[in-house]
């Protein structure tokens, strides 16, 4: 156990710096509530701790002329909460944030951070990944902005280089006739880690068809999935009986689930299916009610 | 490697301690600043015993470093009460018997705390599901949720 640097920068271009100029393992440091329990049980042994919450473009979820928003990497469900907005317009991705955690975790729980930690299981990823969600990152080479579904790899892993961090998300403005939802089972209310979590955005037109939808799978593969084979069962359908069973088989086909104490391959994949066709009405209803 | 020096405001008070990197706020207010109000019962977030005010905003302390909280402001179980008198959440803790051993009781008594300052007339439900992330292996809760929802009908003026 090596003593451990921190710094707390106020800019990105010195946050860069820290990072890509650490000599061992430099972290990144959120909102903390995966980073310290992992300090805690010395899974991880970083050089480096790097608090991004003084770097204000983080820390800042703003509304755009256009509709769209820039949440920033380190912004806590509860301050998003507070937004008079966001909640309204994105109901799945506020609903996917809250879901993480206790209220005291609420206060401190960033979508970068629940991103970055790379868990298959993480909530807000797939509500996120279906709403279109992009990432600003930040590194030695300069910035570039890439969709949310490619940056984690494997559990625990992400596709950020080194000296990288995600500095903000882009969400687009909810377009007219749209709508999202996020559902996941767990054995109880509250508290626990997703057995199967899914996330649905969708378009309707004038005549309740959906011209269009992404639909994403968490806790059911090594990463959280798109899934475009369960899009395609239902664009162009009114979600009628056989294109909800469609989207069921094509979730159902795109699982490759753990067996735990949590759940089975075979319950893993079959609830996979009926929270798809239960998150896109939910969607439907939604993009309906505007 | 050199110790962080942390200025900071507890309970309304500043404050200034050094800490290593690994401390996290819990150890630095129980260890380094003998406030041992605030427990520790897991010291992964799970609990809830550890819960303080961190510029306004409910947070396990057991989940925050002690250098970030520089330059912020951090309200403990401590500060709670004005000298002898008790805030009227503990005195209906006491009163209800809503607790046994005590070590959920100063986290429980701070998160209710921020709950009420934001919500004056929760349901039960809400108060249940903001209070979720306080464990209590004694009480069974009903005690807990009572205390807290006869509080806030009598901060509203309500008779209980
Ligand atoms: C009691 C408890 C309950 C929980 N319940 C849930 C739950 O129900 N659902 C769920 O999904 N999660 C849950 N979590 C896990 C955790 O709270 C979430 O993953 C949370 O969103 C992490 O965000 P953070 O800001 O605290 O991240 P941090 O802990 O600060 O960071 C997490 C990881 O990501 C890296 N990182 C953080 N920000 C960035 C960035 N901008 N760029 C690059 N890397 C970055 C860090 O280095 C670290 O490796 C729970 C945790 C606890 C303690
Ligand atoms: S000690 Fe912090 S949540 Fe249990
Ligand atoms: S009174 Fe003992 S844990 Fe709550």
């Amino acid at each position: 156990m090596q003593s451990v640097q921190f710094e707390a920068p106020g800019t990105v271009e010195q946050a860069v710096a820290l990072l890509a100029g650490a000599t061992g393992d430099a972290r990144v440091l959120a909102g903390g509530t995966d980073l310290l329990v992992q300090l805690r049980s010395h899974m991880v042994d970083p050089a480096l701790v790097v608090d991004i919450k003084h770097i204000e473009e983080t820390r800042t979820l703003v509304r755009n002329a256009d509709g769209s928003y820039t949440i920033g990497s380190a912004v806590a469900g509860a301050e998003a909460h507070e937004h008079d907005r966001f909640a309204a317009e994105w109901p799945g991705v506020m609903e996917s944030w809250d879901l993480i955690g206790s209220t005291q975790i609420q206060g401190r729980a960033s979508l970068g951070g629940n991103l970055c930690n790379a868990s298959p299981a993480a909530d807000s990823v797939p509500a996120m990944i279906a709403a279109g969600m992009t990432a600003n990152i930040a590194g030695p080479g300069g910035r570039r902005t890439v969709p949310v579904e490619d940056i984690p790899v494997a559990p625990g892993r992400t596709s950020l280089a080194n000296g990288e961090f995600v500095v903000s998300f882009n969400l687009p403005a909810r377009p007219a006739g749209g709508g999202d939802a996020y559902l996941r089972l767990i054995p109880r209310t509250e508290m626990d880690i997703a057995v199967v979590g899914c996330g649905v955005a969708l378009v309707l037109d004038a005549g309740g068809i959906v011209t269009s939808a992404r639909v994403s799978l968490g806790a059911v593969a090594p990463t959280v999935l798109l899934v475009e084979d369960a899009a395609r069962a239902i664009v162009g359908t009114r979600l009628d009986d056989d294109a909800l069973a469609a989207l069921d088989a094509a979730c159902q086909a795109a699982c490759s689930p753990i067996n735990d104490k949590r759940g089975t391959i075979v319950y893993r994949t079959q609830v996979a299916g009926v929270l798809a066709r239960r998150a896109a009405r939910i969607a439907a209803e939604r993009a309906g009610s505007r | 490697m050199a110790k962080h020096h942390v200025t900071t405001t507890i309970n309304g008070e500043p404050v200034e301690f050094l800490c290593s990197t690994r401390q996290t706020l819990l150890d630095v207010l129980r260890d380094e600043l003998n406030l041992t109000g605030s427990k520790e019962g897991c010291a992964s977030g799970d609990c809830g015993a550890c819960s303080v005010m961190l510029d306004g905003r409910l947070v396990c302390s057991c989940l925050v470093l002690g250098a970030e909280a520089e330059g912020k402001s951090v309200e403990t179980i401590e500060g709670m009460a004005e000298g002898d008198r008790l805030h009227p959440l503990q005195q209906n803790f006491l009163e209800d018997a809503a607790l046994q051993c005590g070590i959920c009781t100063p986290g429980f008594l701070v998160a209710a705390k921020a709950l009420l300052e934001r919500n004056p007339d929760p349901t039960e439900t809400e108060v249940r599901y903001w209070l979720a992330g306080n464990l209590c292996r004694c009480t069974g809760y009903d005690k807990i949720i009572r205390a807290v929802m006869r509080t806030a009908a009598e901060v509203r003026g309500e008779a209980s």
